[in-house]
């Protein structure tokens, strides 16, 4: 296999294609551009702008004001040009970004590079050490340092640009590691091409937009760190800099302020310049920004509608004409859930059934009002015990989630919060209206009910202590505690073991007996819909295509694709290989 | 928990050793004249082995590293070779001056940080964008353009805070509140702006995580989800560059010391470097990197409260 066809398989690298060129759309990324490139000009022109040497002075002139002939920006208090002065720091903090930056890069890529390639004890030691460096106070020891450097400012960058380069590192390292994983996948080590090669061509070209970006954050830091230092009185006064120009402006403040604004301003808009650069280069090489869910949806719309349909006043749960949208990131509409109507009566068990992606979940979600901030959410009528559901604010969901509706998910260990213990989250669903003595008696009493052994030792069981499905039996007990009217739950058993899925399946039906409650059953098993369902809805692209009675469906189903469904439990596997249905599944 | 702390300490220990070691390898071994510096340049050639001799200087670099360590564990940190001065009674004068404006500084960065950070991550659309902006704006300006601005502002313009000088917490609290609050919010403002995105970024994700919408589905209040659950979970990695912010935000202390004229480590330290006042310098570094030992295990003990998989670790 060739270098080049190894490249192409890269994924990132292409994308990168043409990054300069949006660079250059964005007005923030210009505007820096055009000023570093203005501020490098100044520098480079320094031999011919400058009237005279920045350190000569003339004590003529000394606080000479603005404007003086031949003296653009005024002389400062020992009768030095301040133009020159700022055209030579220009210089400086230029070259110490160089250096700092520099040696940040070379230093972070090389040891990144080998670590990440030999691995092991190299890895470890080199790593170690990195680590020390960023836990190290850089400039207590760059300015230690200042006499062993002999005093030079290039030296102290030096030394810093070691420090810098820590960033660099871990992303160098981590980056041969991903490619050299993959190399081995690809079997490209048969090639004639040797491995170091490969590694450092494939890797350097990765990484090579992230390290332009922390080359500007490190420059960036650089100067600030350099002129920081020569503010300090750490430097040569033969030597111009930011840093000297506003000490010397500081003790002069109240004779003349404006010779701080001209350092100060020019030293503000040069580091600056190179953060939004690199501010602006990030954000182009960066993917779309995802909207991540934060809050819950706000509540349900009424679909305006000239002939108000009436739900079932005396069902459980009545929905009539749901829809679910989310807009696109090409401002379009997509609807995800079209036109759904169904009830469920007090008692009974409703099985929701489909394939991912078909709108199950978004309908489950969307009684429940938890679907994403994002989502276009309406019905004609969603009545709960009669109740609507529609219009209701934040406050009044919470209180139906709180008392009439609970929610058992999918993956029971990324449902319980790692941080508190089992019993702290669920005492929590209680609080308000018991006491905390008997909120605690309540919760070991129902997770004894959900047939958890060592109830008081679960109860103070961190999620990581327990297994899978300990944590589900735990969920449920968490979603029957309020003992609620309707029971929504997600694919409950798909995440678990075979064995423990019978188990769960007994105790959901026992406690629905028990509790009388109402179940909405998502789940793309018609096994379980057999097992446990009094009704079945099946969805399919958003819409159901067919409902009725469990026993009738499975007798003569008169959809094609509910024919299809019901056929397939015969050789249906009951784990899931399929990706589990999640909210970002329409995405 | 026990274990995880010891070793940490048991690798601080470690940081501690080489740190000094190489400070000491670099600074000692550098051939700075020390001798002739303190005698100045018309001393006579036999006077300066003389003093040479008598400092130590003659010796072994790994000779004179060892008599330093011994005698640091014993709280002795050598003497000034230009005042006489102890100096480990020079770095407890000055050191309630610096910590006074860190720990006050790292306060105010942590309450800013997370109340910036809690609120664009929940808020989010234009507040988020703003606040974004904000918080580069300041962290693009350098520190010590920052501070002057600071002192500008407030102290020369609006008059309501002294410009300069220290006033100890003991003689009085609200004197030294006013003469390091300023010092303090410089520091904390250019640590806000990586701290509070990192809050607001955790933040985000542990909201779109899945036991977040399960303790809603029980009815929980939005507050608890977003502050006692959410907030908590996000606590870990920020507490990282919490901790690398602190390190930080103490060596630009260096530099704000100086602009409002607080007696702390920053004149010290330029003094000791400047002159190559040895025993002064390593009295620093030592210093420094005790500090950063202090403050990981710190992070690491606050670390294993809020994310109880840590405490076996």
């Amino acid at each position: 296999m060739s270098g080049d066809q190894l490249q192409s398989q890269i994924g990132p690298v292409r994308r990168r294609r043409g990054s300069f060129r949006r660079l250059l759309r964005k007005p923030v990324g210009v505007g820096a551009l055009v000023v570093l490139l203005a501020l490098v000009a100044l520098g480079l022109l320094e031999p011919v702008l400058a009237a005279r040497s920045p350190v000569a002075s003339d004590l003529a002139y000394t606080n000479t004001p603005v404007g003086t002939s031949g003296w653009l920006l005024g002389g400062d208090q020992f009768g030095r040009d301040i133009w020159s002065r700022i055209l030579g720091s220009i210089n400086v903090s230029l070259i110490s970004a160089l250096i700092g930056a520099g040696v940040g890069m070379i230093v972070g890529t090389v040891c990144g590079l080998i670590a990440g390639y030999v691995g092991r004890r190299t890895d470890a030691i080199t790593s170690w050490v990195f680590n020390l460096l960023i836990a190290f106070p850089a400039l207590v020891l760059v300015i230690v340092l200042y006499p062993v450097v002999g005093g030079t400012y290039q030296g102290m960058m030096a030394i810093f640009g070691i420090f810098l380069s820590t960033g660099i590192f871990r992303l160098v390292r981590n980056m041969v590691i991903i490619v050299r994983n993959e190399l081995y996948v690809d079997a490209a080590r048969v090639s004639g091409l040797s491995d170091l090669r490969i590694v450092g061509r494939h890797v350097l070209f990765a990484v090579r937009g992230p390290i332009i970006i922390a080359s500007a954050f490190l420059a960036s830091s650089a100067i600030g760190v350099q002129a920081g230092l020569a503010f300090l009185g750490l430097g040569s006064t033969q030597v111009p800099s930011f840093g000297a120009m506003i000490n010397d402006a500081f003790l002069n403040l109240y004779r003349d302020p404006l010779q701080l604004v001209w350092p100060a301003g020019f030293l503000a808009v040069l580091a600056g310049a190179l953060v939004l650069l690199g501010n602006a280069y990030r954000d182009v090489l960066a993917a779309p920004q995802t909207v991540a869910r934060r809050q819950p949806a706000k509540a349900v719309r009424s679909t305006p509608n000239t002939a108000p349909v009436v739900g079932d006043h005396d069902a459980l749960l009545s929905v009539r004409d749901l829809r679910v949208a989310y807009p696109m990131v090409d401002g379009s509409r997509r609807e995800v859930v079209r036109g759904v109507s169904f009830d469920i009566r007090p008692g009974e068990i409703l099985g929701l059934v489909g394939e991912s992606g078909s709108g199950k979940s978004q309908t489950a979600f969307s009684v429940l009002g938890l679907l994403p901030r994002d989502a276009e959410v309406s019905a004609a009528a969603l009545l709960l015990q009669g109740r609507s559901l529609t219009g209701l604010d934040r406050n009044g969901m919470r209180a139906v989630r709180r008392d009439l509706v609970s929610y058992i998910p999918q993956e029971p260990m990324a449902n319980l919060d790692p941080a508190f213990t089992v019993g702290s989250q669920l005492v929590e669903g209680l609080r308000g209206r018991f006491s905390k003595q008997d909120a605690v008696t309540a919760v070991k009493r129902i997770l004894a009910r959900v047939g958890i052994p060592e109830p008081d030792r679960t109860f103070d069981s961190y999620p990581y202590q327990i297994s899978g499905g300990m944590a589900q039996r735990v969920l449920i007990a968490g979603a029957v505690l309020a003992t609620p009217k309707l029971l929504i739950a997600d694919e409950p058993t798909t995440a678990l073991d075979v064995t423990v899925q019978a188990e769960i399946l007994d105790l959901l039906r026992d406690l629905q007996t028990e509790y009388g409650m109402g179940v909405l059953l998502v789940t793309h098993n018609f096994g379980v819909v057999a097992d446990l369902c009094d009704r079945v809805a099946v969805m399919r692209d958003g819409e159901l295509v067919e409902q009725g009675d469990v026993a009738q469906i499975f007798r003569d189903a008169e959809h094609p694709y509910t024919r299809e469904l019901v056929g397939s439990i015969l050789d249906e596997d009951t784990v899931r290989d399929d990706v589990p249905a999640q909210v970002e599944e329409h995405r | 928990m026990v274990v995880f702390l010891a070793k940490r300490a048991g690798a601080g220990i470690v940081l501690v050793f080489v740190v000094t070691f190489l400070a000491f390898l670099l600074t000692y071994g550098a051939d700075i004249p020390v001798a002739r510096n303190i005698l100045g340049p018309s001393a006579a050639e036999s006077d300066v082995a003389l003093l040479e001799a008598r400092l130590g200087l003659d010796q072994p670099v790994l000779v004179q590293y060892w008599s330093w360590l011994t005698s640091a564990f014993g709280g002795d940190l050598g003497r000034s070779y230009f005042t006489s001065e102890p100096v480990s009674a020079a770095m407890a004068s000055r050191l309630p001056v610096t910590m006074s404006v860190v720990v006050v500084g790292c306060a105010l960065m942590l309450v800013i940080s997370c109340v910036l950070g809690v609120w664009s991550a929940v808020r989010g659309g234009w507040l988020d964008t703003v606040l974004q902006w904000v918080t580069t704006l300041t962290y693009v300006l350098p520190t010590i353009v920052l501070g002057i601005v600071m002192v500008f502002v407030f102290a020369i313009w609006l008059r309501v805070l002294p410009a300069i000088g220290y006033t100890s917490l003991t003689e009085s609290p609200g004197l030294w509140l006013a003469s390091v609050i300023l010092p303090a919010l410089v520091l904390a403002i250019h640590g806000v702006a990586g701290l509070a995105a990192q809050v607001r970024g955790s933040l985000v994700d542990e909201l779109g995580k899945e036991y977040v919408r399960t303790l809603r589905s029980r009815g929980l209040s939005e507050p608890s989800i977003v502050l006692k659950h959410a907030l908590r979970n996000a606590a870990s990695p920020a507490l990282t560059v919490f901790s690398i912010q602190f390190i930080t935000l103490f060596g630009s202390s260096l530099f704000i010391e100086k602009i409002f004229a607080l007696p702390g480590y920053g004149t010290y330290t330029y003094n000791s470097v400047v002159q190559g006042d040895l025993p002064a310098m390593m009295g620093v570094t030592l210093f420094s990197v005790l500090l950063v030992v202090v403050i990981n295990l710190l992070v690491d003990i606050a670390n294993g409260w809020v994310n109880p998989k840590a405490r076996v670790a």
